[in-house]
């Protein structure tokens, strides 16, 4: 029966689009989220960024250390953002707003999917503030529009899987306060036990090894080769991009699961 | 002020996707359904009908349950045990059914201030998958129904109270659900915004034969609305009636505050804890 299934598709894209537009318009109503949150970049990249590209060996081979931290920094906004969403979930949960979404008869896959998407939306508006940033600090960026493509997937898949993770932490944890402090102890360890401010290979060996198991390491070091020019990948990037799907596709079947939780 | 309660056939328009895999004339039917948090049974053994095309009315002190049963009934909570079916469908086993065919408005506020009204209604109509080609004219059909036209492109969180109430409203019955379940919907309204909003669930209920399960603990209100009353008190519903069968029992001139007193009276314990208190203070602040 391909007629019912294809109607059966049709009707889950609708129930995931209802969720991300609703998110998207939100963010159109009130844009200046966006901007505030385009100051922490900006941050990281012109104060961070200018004393650390004194220190010698911190950038792998001869790049300059901005150019290694762009893509970087491109990744920590996206993770930071996407953190947020945990939140936003606990919020609308203490409104009301999420038994709204609990009663309607979308799949919860379908409403975490659409949260994801919108979290994606963020992440690329974040992309263009790093993007114009990094191009007035004189970093050389790939223009091309595969690049560019590539990276807004790369980016979508990133905000997608941290968001997830941070509304199921969200599920389990329930209030803000919890929340608040969780957040903040899993963001630092995931930005720092990562790829993005230094390389891998100057770590400890321990720390190496969490490093490698970390996601973000992934999204950074496909980021580095799409962004960069010149830049290459160190995994490869359909390694990158695998491990990104694989994480994202598990995340959002945990969440489905216990999204529903959160009513209670 | 006699409200109309026709319950006759006359009158009665049935939108054609009203009639559902629903066949039976009960709507509601629950078989000791229980739910205990804890070491604290709130909802116990709970054996509840409602008929199809009436207004159903469940009142009760504070912690009396009723939240939590309704709760139960829209599929936001597993029951501890026991068993219901809700337009047809088994609550354990089809909760997707019952979601479908069910509109609910919750205590708390729950549509969404950052979005406009408009918005609001659009995100209920794709999440209920209204057919593409019926959204706009649904939509706007609501709209006009609720009064709230000239504010379709306001955000929400501009609406007064009793606006925020009737766009809960319309934005749970987009899908023409057989079903309505409100919780305390007109908590923290003033009178003539509860009144609007009583208006709109008669309409509701006479135009188009939706099925109203109401919970509040404003007994005129009950009273001057409802077919039907169920009394819940720590958790076990005590009686069930017609509010004038109710009445009659206590006395001639006796009013459904009486029915309630005679029944909750009898534990002057029951007025809910701290965390119920504060859910219908903050849903009242909300709605200011």
């Amino acid at each position: 029966m391909p007629r019912s299934l294809l109607s059966h598709i049709d009707n889950y894209c609708t129930q995931i689009y209802a969720v991300s537009d609703a998110e998207i318009r939100k963010l159109r109503h009130d844009p200046t989220e966006l901007l505030t949150r385009a100051i922490q970049p900006m941050i990281w990249l012109l104060l961070f960024g200018e004393v650390m590209a004194q220190v010698r060996g911190l950038a792998s081979g001869d790049g300059r250390y901005l150019d290694f931290l762009a893509p970087g920094i491109l990744a920590q906004s996206i993770l930071f953002a996407a953190i947020f969403y945990g939140i936003a979930a606990i919020w609308e949960r203490d409104l009301g707003v999420l038994h709204r979404y609990m009663v309607s008869p979308a799949p919860r896959s379908a409403l975490v999917l659409g949260k994801a998407i919108s979290s994606a939306a963020r992440g690329l508006s974040q992309a263009l503030m790093v993007y114009l940033l990094a191009a007035l600090l004189g970093i050389s960026i790939r223009t091309d529009p595969l690049d560019l493509v590539a990276v807004a997937g790369l980016i979508a898949l990133g905000s997608g899987l941290f968001s997830t993770f941070s509304l199921i932490i969200a599920c389990m944890v329930k209030t803000r306060e919890r929340f608040m402090g969780i957040g903040q102890v899993l963001t630092m360890p995931i930005f720092f036990a990562s790829n993005a401010i230094y390389p891998i290979d100057i770590m400890p060996r321990w720390l190496k090894a969490i490093s490698l198991a970390n996601p973000l390491t992934y999204q950074v070091d496909a980021l580095r080769a799409l962004m960069l020019v010149g830049g290459t990948s160190k995994y490869g990037l359909a390694t990158d991009s695998a491990v990104l799907a694989v994480i994202t596709s598990f995340l959002v079947m945990i969440a489905a699961r216990i999204y529903p939780r959160l009513t209670t | 002020m006699v409200p109309a309660k026709d319950s006759g056939d006359v009158d009665v328009l049935v939108a054609p996707d009203q009639i559902g895999p629903a066949k039976s004339d009960i709507l509601v039917e629950t078989k000791g359904l229980t739910k205990a948090f804890a070491h604290n049974i709130v909802v116990d053994r709970v054996e509840l009908q409602v008929h199809r095309r009436e207004i159903f009315g469940l009142i009760g002190p504070n912690g009396a349950g009723k939240s939590t049963l309704i709760k139960m009934l829209t599929t936001l909570l597993p029951p501890t045990s026991g068993d219901a079916s809700v337009v047809g469908c088994d609550l354990r086993r089809n909760a997707k059914g019952i979601r479908a065919q069910i509109g609910y408005v919750p205590q708390l506020l729950s549509a969404d201030g950052a979005l406009t009204g408009y918005e609001n209604l659009l995100l209920s109509a794709r999440l209920y998958l209204v057919p593409r080609r019926d959204r706009e004219s649904r939509i706007r059909e609501a709209l006009e129904m609720t009064g709230l036209v000239d504010s379709a492109d306001r955000l929400a969180q501009h609406y007064s109270g009793g606006m925020l109430r009737r766009l809960e409203i319309a934005q749970s019955t987009l899908h023409r659900p057989t079903l309505l379940i409100m919780d305390e919907p007109t908590v923290g309204l003033d009178p003539v915004a509860r009144d609007t909003v009583w208006d709109h669930v008669r309409n509701l209920n006479a135009r188009f034969g939706i099925t109203i399960l109401i919970t509040s603990h404003v007994m005129a209100e009950i009273d001057a609305l409802c077919h039907r009353v169920g009394i819940l008190h720590r958790g076990r519903l005590e009686k069930v009636g017609t509010p004038a069968d109710l009445k009659a029992e206590i006395g001639p001139e006796a009013t459904l505050d009486d029915v309630f007193i005679r029944i909750a009276g009898k534990d002057p314990e029951a007025t809910g804890d701290y965390g119920n208190i504060r859910e219908a203070r903050k849903s009242e602040n909300q709605h200011a």
